[in-house]
């Protein structure tokens, strides 16, 4: 028998009852659509993480005081760590290829300027933090490249905490309170938007020695460090430690680069795109014990028809492969149908709901169809061996 | 050429043996026009589907041909039906969802023939039963004689030897089932082997050889008569 044949004859079976082929096949058909539509939110949401993540540029180095793995007792008993300094940042501008480096610390505080008074981020950094984190300055200037340990009492606002305190007048050149010390204000920023949950335009930026006054605290949360284009990371990483090293007398710190940050997030996100692309694949399986219930009843309305075809000549192998391939053929149709569904869905979320992260994921949709044809195979196996073994004489004798 | 020797069939009932074919030996030549009559239960469709090769014999032998078939597997049975042997069945058994001409083809797709081919050959057989003009009707909207017409059809374009019809017109009044049975008879005239088993003295008086089968038993065969 020609594959055509076999594609024209179990493709005419189908179509004998077309109400009952198209209602088992939407059931692949769903599960299909189940899957795209998951994976596609899955794949949304990934690359909505990546960009938050991204945002600041990927060549950043962010060092974090404390080992942060475990060596057993001697951790505790010889607890050498030093807190990262300004002097450490200052220190760390020198290692080849780096750009820049922003000694960072924050905290909460109300701000008081023209008669008003708001609660919120105080961020202690660096003259370099515009260019590190591309964070463009809207008015004015950023915090000028003073001693690093003694800087003048100058903050730039965030565009939020602006239009709060000020609203339309011009901020610069007046003063402000921070946690009972006064600055000048000499810039703004521009609006930069929430990165998880935290609001960067709702902050105000001052040099990091005074934020570190403010909260009382001795030493930085962060060193963050821009490091140039092109550059190894690996080089840079190492030519970190070596100064970190030679400064502290032991490895009393943490070294992460933002690749190494993409990589476990891309993972974990890697992850639930797949668990949930797990999850819509159940309801495939129940697509596929629709087929399985169909084709049962088709092997024994068509009795008859399978005794004749052995009669003409039909080996057992063929009588199976006519089965098997309308149940995969029903499982294919189904799953192209749920491919399109899918699409369809996924297009009109983005269109109603444009702040939703939805992406569709070709590699997924390629894997449900093959998912969808591998189920249609298995539910025809048995259907179909069952048609194989009957009896000619017994299998023509039906009515 | 066919010959059974000696050939039984048993079934098992329950706690019981039942003998539907006890002992047979019969010989039939090439071109032969034979009937095959008796009560029902007497054998002759287990008969029938022993020598169309879709039963085996519990024992004896069955040659067809010069060949045996006892020692053929499923695949070479399955081959020699489908070049050697036509069945013509009561209820035709024609498949509803395809055409006419579809019909007459399937032995032919089944055997993997090119669908020019089976074009040719399909119209040929269709226009032997005189219906070549209905090829592209459904069964549905044919006539029961028309059916078992499509159904002749069927079962010579593979060109067998060997034609077997089971109770052809059984499901026909008596204008079509003449039709049906000088069809079958014209074909025998070209020399197709033609075995009729049928309840219908009228039918089955019309062979030249009639055998009578009861209880499983080959009870009178014309040929050894005469």
């Amino acid at each position: 028998m020609q594959t055509r044949d076999l594609l024209r004859f179990t493709a005419v079976s189908a179509l004998s009852h077309r109400l009952r082929s198209a209602l088992t096949a939407l059931g692949i058909g769903i599960g299909v659509t189940a899957v795209v539509l998951l994976t596609s939110i899955g794949e949304g949401l990934h690359e909505f993480m990546i960009a938050e993540f991204t945002q600041f540029g990927t060549n950043i180095v962010a060092i974090n005081p404390g080992v942060q793995e475990t060596f057993g007792a001697s951790a505790a008993v010889l607890n050498t760590e030093r807190p990262l300094s300004i002097d450490d940042a200052e220190a760390l501008r020198r290692v080849p290829q780096v750009l820049g480096t922003i000694p960072a610390v924050q905290g909460n505080a109300s701000v008081e300027g023209n008669g008003r008074e708001r609660r919120v981020i105080i961020s202690g950094v660096g003259p370099d933090m515009p260019e590190i984190f591309r964070f463009k300055v809207a008015l004015g200037e950023f915090l000028p490249d003073d001693d690093p340990r003694a800087p003048r009492a100058f903050a730039v606002l965030g565009s939020k905490v602006r239009d709060e305190l000020y609203g339309d007048l011009n901020p610069l050149g007046e003063r402000i309170r921070i946690g009972g010390d006064r600055y000048r204000v000499i810039g703004v920023m521009e609006s930069k938007g929430t990165i998880l949950g935290m609001d960067l335009d709702d902050a105000v930026y001052i040099p990091a020695a005074r934020g570190l006054e403010i909260f009382n605290r001795e030493s930085l949360m962060e060193i963050d460090v821009l490091y140039a284009e092109g550059a190894s990371v690996e080089e840079v990483k190492e030519g970190i430690r070596r100064v970190l090293l030679a400064r502290h007398g032991g490895e009393d710190f943490t070294i992460t680069t933002q690749q190494q940050m993409l990589d476990v997030l891309g993972s974990v996100l890697n992850v639930v795109t797949f668990a949930v692309g797990a999850l819509g694949s159940i309801s495939l399986l129940v697509g596929g014990v629709g087929i399985f219930t169909i084709m049962t009843i088709a092997v024994r309305e068509r009795t008859f028809e399978i005794g004749l075809l052995r009669a003409l000549g039909a080996l057992r192998g063929q009588v199976r492969a006519i089965f098997i391939g309308e149940s995969i053929l029903l499982a294919g149709i189904g799953g192209l149908t749920g491919l399109l569904l899918g699409l369809l869905v996924v297009e009109s979320l983005k269109l109603l709901f444009p702040a939703m992260p939805a992406s569709y994921s070709v590699p997924y949709a390629i894997a449900a169809e093959s998912l969808a044809l591998v189920i249609g195979l298995i539910a025809g196996v048995w259907p179909a061996q069952r048609a194989a073994r009957m009896d000619p004489v017994d299998a023509l004798r039906a009515e | 050429m066919i010959r059974l020797e000696d050939v039984c069939r048993y079934f098992d009932v329950g706690d019981e043996v039942v003998h539907a074919l006890d002992h047979v030996t019969v010989e039939i030549p090439d071109g032969e026009y034979v009937s095959i009559m008796g009560p029902s239960g007497s054998g002759k469709s287990t008969l029938l589907n022993i020598l169309g090769l879709l039963d085996t014999p519990s024992s004896g032998s069955y040659s067809l041909d010069g060949v045996n078939t006892s020692t053929m597997d499923d695949a070479e049975l399955a081959h020699v039906r489908q070049q050697k042997i036509g069945f013509v069945f009561q209820s035709f058994h024609l498949v509803p969802r395809l055409s006419a001409l579809e019909n007459v083809e399937l032995p032919m797709v089944l055997a993997g023939d090119q669908p020019t081919a089976r074009q040719e050959r399909g119209m040929a057989a269709l226009n032997r039963v005189g219906l070549g003009h209905r090829d592209d009707h459904r069964p549905s909207q044919l006539s029961g004689g028309e059916r078992q017409r499509v159904a002749i059809a069927r079962a010579i374009v593979m060109q067998p030897t060997l034609l077997l019809a089971d109770e052809p017109t059984g499901n026909l009044d008596s204008a079509s089932g003449k039709e049906v049975v000088k069809i079958m008879e014209d074909l025998n005239q070209q020399g197709l082997t033609l075995l009729v088993v049928t309840h219908d003295p009228a039918i089955g008086e019309r062979a030249r050889r009639q055998l009578k089968f009861r209880d499983g038993r080959l009870a009178e065969d014309s040929a050894r008569v005469a």
